[in-house]
């Protein structure tokens, strides 16, 4: 080999460098404004998560369930056939007498207990972390609701009409917050997090070392409901 | 010989006019209609498997390609009188499926309705 070759070599490692360099940049702008294209799969690098500040929960407000049930399509009712995906709870410490609200819904689990009783496959997680059913498979049997440890789950009891065409729902099976996908894979926020008047959800990828959650729970304390289960929830909680 | 042609022309003409005239077969309102992602008969034959490729893509791994989708299918071939693809005896899911006497559960929990229309309706 000659040195012009070497130095051939050496400009064209140098330019594949610079382009790298000058496309990079771009290339995370994109990712951010506009999430995943429409045919690309979703990936395991991303891991969707939610934290919940309760100190900004207001006492009273419903918002995100309103938000929740419009999106989705849910009735609103409270009955015990109704589907709740997400509910407000009040809590009360008896001994100090110190009161707090905050929003409960499925916690999209790393290891999800709904997904290992599942007898069909129905219930799975998807790559990046959003826990779901797939309705085309189940068979409402409703081992999941009863595997749950956060009650997040209902079953559809009768027939539905005039669904929202983004968000299928259907008589014998079983459904929970899924985190709004639908939004999420077109780089939109879910609902819930859109719709709470004190920004106290905040809504993004764990995984992303510079996104706002991430950085949040790392500065901030931060808890999982049930962590002694060792489900590695993607919604966390702070000032519980 | 040119004579034969000349009446195996006509008939095969008689026989396609028979055809659509045939009060037998459905007519489906095709809705817009237009250029169909794939080709018009090889779609009458083989839809349901493309349905439910993309609906498994869909679901479990996020891919939300339009082309092969349930709503393109229904933006398109919605009814321009009521913008459903299962309201009607003659709309175009059921007129199909009801000759065939095949049924179809799909609309138990997909929305039959093109999604312009339904946002327009929920508008709040």
């Amino acid at each position: 080999m000659n040195e012009s070759d070497i130095q051939r070599r050496q400009f064209l490692k140098t330019s594949v460098g610079a382009a790298a360099v000058a496309i990079a940049p771009g290339m995370l702008l994109f990712d951010m404004a506009h999430g995943k294209a429409d045919s690309e799969a979703v990936s395991g690098k991303v891991r969707w998560g939610m934290l919940i500040n309760t100190a900004n929960c207001a006492d009273g407000c419903n918002d995100c369930v309103t938000a929740c049930n419009r999106e989705n399509g849910l009735s609103g009712g409270l009955s015990s056939t109704d589907s709740q995906w997400i509910r407000k709870i009040e809590l009360k410490d008896m001994r100090t007498g110190r009161e707090l609200a905050l929003p409960m819904m499925c916690q999209h689990c790393e290891h999800p207990p709904c997904v290992d009783v599942c007898p069909t496959g129905a219930s799975f997680k998807r790559a990046d972390g959003i826990v779901l059913v797939d309705k085309h498979l189940c068979i409402g049997c409703r081992y999941c609701m009863m595997a749950c440890p956060y009650k997040a789950r209902s079953f559809v009891h009768g027939p539905l009409h005039d669904q929202n065409p983004d968000v299928p729902r259907g008589k014998g099976t079983v459904e929970s917050c899924t985190m709004c996908v639908h939004r999420v894979d077109q780089g939109k926020q879910p609902a819930c997090a859109e719709a709470c008047p004190n920004k106290s959800i905040l809504f993004g990828d764990l995984n992303d070392p510079e996104s706002e959650i991430a950085k949040k729970v790392r500065s901030e304390a931060s808890v999982q409901v049930r962590a002694d289960l060792q489900l590695n929830t993607g919604v966390r909680y702070q000032g519980l | 010989m040119f004579r034969l042609i000349v009446i195996l022309i006509s008939l095969g003409l008689a026989a396609s006019a028979y055809a659509a005239e045939s009060k037998f077969v459905p007519k489906p309102d095709i809705g817009k209609g237009g250029q169909c992602v794939e080709d018009p008969q090889w779609m009458r034959k083989n839809h349901m498997h493309v349905l439910k490729h993309q609906r498994d893509e869909t679901v479990h791994e996020g891919i939300r390609d339009i082309k092969h989708s349930l709503k393109n299918c229904i933006e398109c071939h919605a009814s321009t009188k009521d913008d459903s693809v299962i309201a009607r005896e003659d709309s175009f899911c059921v007129a199909c499926h009801r000759f065939e006497a095949v049924k179809i559960d799909c609309f138990e929990c997909h929305s039959g309705t093109r999604k312009s229309a339904w946002l327009q309706r929920n508008a709040k």
